[in-house]
């Protein structure tokens, strides 16, 4: 079932069953041309041993949501609003120190492009025995060992010469598997995976899909799994949270929302990806306009200039009116409940196959 | 501002062009780029084959699809059809004439009948030129002048790609990655030309955008009866796009058939590891279940490429055979017409689940046998 529970607006209290609850959360940045709202009001939870999927376009502000959670974010520059509770502890007022022993330990992060994330200055071997030894205390002997252990795990072939080798000697798929390894030599209770496979081809991609999946079940970490790919999402995660412009337009299991999609925005997204099943003589059916620049986000919906159904709901609604997003399964959509589901069933429904 | 395509709906069947006139063969095509080493005197150590005997024929108005991982030499092929790059070996034949060594001044005609749209529309669209001086450069270094001028013409052009007349004068940091795309479009089609090559010409979008572009260069194909060569990586788009398919592995066309065959009826085990390995949207339980094949590792490197077939050292049916003859690119039987593959020991043409998953990964297998 869905982990997704609570309401958007009244922040729950602090110790609920989910692991990593997420309230209200507004993640702002001062810029040149203005102030950029990246994050505007967002609200989730994460149970352990769950996945919650995020989707969205670039720039709609789930990059920028885990960094926040991980403290990642420049306090100069940005500000953050809302509640970040993880394991009962409140991380957006949280001291540097306090974050400082969370990362890497109970909470780590896989980034989408290996060869940035690692430092090409050590070897692969000490960049992920650091971490093991600051947080264990354990000596280098000991996180050499350790090591070696997980790259063996996450299938480094001969991982002991491998330990010595600097990060370019690695290739694509191995520089994210020793990724893998050192967001879980901690142990963590939360892996944030920030679109993983997108600089991956596919044969490899399907590999660190399937071994991320594998490991979870072994580790029982909780995972909040980044991605533009709604086929991957569909294959990783148990919860999926659709995020449009800072905000989450749609919420629900992963089976309810490709199944019976209700926003337009995720209609929108799966009518325009083709299909390896699907009519080939169907045309695909684009979103027009391209995603709004959020120095400026439109008022009201922050979709209603590329929806095709504005009229529907009619008297300006979209454009004056945020629509709310309720408790549990649900879409931010003025559209009524049953409207929404009549129009997936006569007109999106047909075209996705 | 258009940016909204509206395309007439037309049944178009499945098999146009198959069987029409070649545009372009390609025989044996290779390149290999010298790697130099040594001290104090450079010399050449050895070479990246990175296209190492490529067999491929474009028809005529046909859209042929090249998939491939990165590494494969899917963009080197479409540059060296486009002669931006010299061929170490092989044949390149179009319209009758062999073009693989041209001169400059023997290639000046047929430039403009090959164009290319690049995948990163941000490089490839000069910062410092207005969209218009970007469009009419093509014409007027061809020195093409249309009725009625060389403005209006690029004015039509925008109109054809979804862009608005009126960004004649804008410059290129002031449109989106979708609508510069576009202008990489207008570009291509400014000289009329018989064939374009699009390397990975969407990869780069967001996929909302994604699909805009999609419908754009197949409105074109269609209505202008363009052949393309579509480079990309994704499985799901080149089906959408093209009537014909080559998969490509390490410097080789490893299969090749028209769309129907490839994705339905593949025979060639890394065609049916790559199709199994593209995550599709799916709920579990929808469907019949697909085969699931894991390979292990990453492609070998192209500097030192594996004997026989090259997909051997990837491959679960790989016998000794495979290791000394290399695999002619051959129709195996009980295959369509013009469906050719290149392998010893072929899979069943089927893509549906059948007998056990195929798990090479050995941190996968290891993983998996403690759940059982």
């Amino acid at each position: 079932m869905t982990t997704l529970t609570k309401t958007e607006d009244t922040p729950s209290p602090t110790g609920s069953d989910a692991f990593l609850s997420v309230r209200d959360l507004r993640v702002r940045f001062s810029t040149e041309d203005g102030i950029v709202k990246a994050v505007d009001g967002l609200s989730f939870d994460v149970e352990r041993g769950k996945t919650l999927g995020i989707v969205g376009e670039s720039g709609s502000g789930k990059s920028v949501t885990n960094l926040t959670v991980l403290g990642l974010h420049n306090p100069k520059t940005s500000t953050v609003e809302g509640e970040i509770v993880l394991d009962g502890q409140e991380l957006t007022t949280a001291s540097e120190k306090d974050m400082e022993k969370l990362r890497g330990n109970k909470v780590a992060m896989i980034f989408q492009d290996p060869l940035t994330a690692f430092s090409p200055y050590y070897t692969i071997g000490r960049q992920i025995a650091e971490p093991y030894m600051k947080h264990t205390g354990a000596s280098k002997k000991e996180a050499k060992a350790r090591t070696i252990e997980m790259l063996d795990r996450v299938g480094i072939p001969q991982p002991a010469m491998r330990f010595n080798d600097y990060p370019h000697q690695y290739s694509g798929g191995m520089r994210q598997r020793a990724m893998i390894a050192m967001a879980l030599i901690c142990d963590p209770d939360l892996l944030i995976a920030d679109e993983p496979t997108t600089a991956l081809d596919v044969t490899v991609q399907a590999q660190i899909l399937d071994l991320l999946k594998d490991l979870q079940q072994e580790f029982g970490s909780a995972i909040v799994f980044i991605t533009h790919d709604l086929g991957v999402i569909s294959h990783m995660a148990d919860d999926l949270l659709v995020m449009y412009a800072g905000r989450a337009v749609e919420r629900g299991s992963v089976r309810e929302v490709l199944r019976a999609p209700q926003h337009p925005y995720t209609w929108g997204l799966l009518s325009s990806m083709p299909r390896l099943g699907g009519d080939i003589n169907e045309e695909l059916m684009p979103i027009p306009g391209s995603p709004p620049s959020l120095l400026n986000p439109p008022t009201g919906c922050a979709f209603n200039p590329r929806c095709t159904y504005v009229d529907t709901v009619g008297g300006g609604r979209c454009s004056s009116e945020r629509p709310p997003l309720a408790d549990g399964r649900a879409a931010a959509c003025h559209l009524p409940v049953d409207q929404r589901q009549d129009i997936f069933i006569d007109q999106i429904k047909p075209r996705l196959g | 501002m258009s940016d909204n395509v509206t395309l007439p709906k037309q049944g178009h069947s499945d098999t146009t062009a198959t069987t029409g006139e070649e545009l372009l063969t390609v025989e044996g095509m290779a390149k290999h780029f010298p790697i130099y080493g040594g001290f104090p005197f450079k010399r050449k150590v050895g070479a990246v084959k990175a296209v190492d005997g490529v067999d491929l024929t474009v028809y005529k108005g046909e859209s042929l699809g090249l998939v491939g991982e990165s590494g494969c030499g899917k963009s080197t092929t479409g540059r060296l059809i486009t002669r931006l790059l010299e061929p170490t070996d092989g044949k390149i034949t179009y319209m009758g004439q062999d073009i693989t060594h041209a001169k400059r001044k023997e290639l000046a005609p047929i430039r403009s009948e090959i164009q290319m749209i690049f995948q990163d529309p941000y490089s490839s669209l000069n910062p410092r030129q207005t969209v218009g001086s970007i469009i009419k450069s093509p014409m007027e270094v061809n020195g093409i002048d249309p009725p009625g001028g060389r403005e209006t013409r690029v004015r039509e052009l925008l109109e054809t790609v979804g862009l608005s007349p009126e960004h004649y004068n804008r410059f290129p940091h002031e449109f989106s990655g979708g609508q510069r795309q576009r202008i990489g479009v207008a570009r291509a089609l400014a000289l009329e030309p018989k064939l374009i090559i699009a390397d990975e010409p969407v990869s780069a979008l967001d996929v909302s955008i994604q699909a805009q572009v999609v419908n754009l260069l197949k409105k074109v194909q269609e209505e202008m009866g363009i052949a393309f060569l579509f480079i990309a990586h994704d499985l799901a788009v080149v089906r959408h796009f093209s009537q014909r398919v080559a998969v490509m592995y390490l410097g080789k066309v490893v299969e090749v058939g028209d769309r129907e065959s490839i994705y339905n009826r593949p025979r060639h085990p890394y065609t049916h590891a790559l199709l199994s390995a593209v995550p599709e949207v799916e709920v579990e339980g929808d469907g019949p279940p697909r085969e699931r094949i894991r390979l292990a590792g990453d492609v070998p490197s192209p500097i030192n490429p594996p004997s026989g077939c090259h997909f051997r050292t990837r491959c679960w049916k790989a016998q000794d055979k495979c290791a000394t003859d290399d695999p002619p690119l051959v129709q195996i039987s009980g295959n369509s017409e013009g469906h050719l593959t290149a392998c010893h020991f072929p899979e069943d043409p089927i893509v549906t689940a059948h007998g056990k998953d195929v798990i090479l990964d050995p941190a996968l297998a290891a993983l998996e046998d403690t759940e059982d």
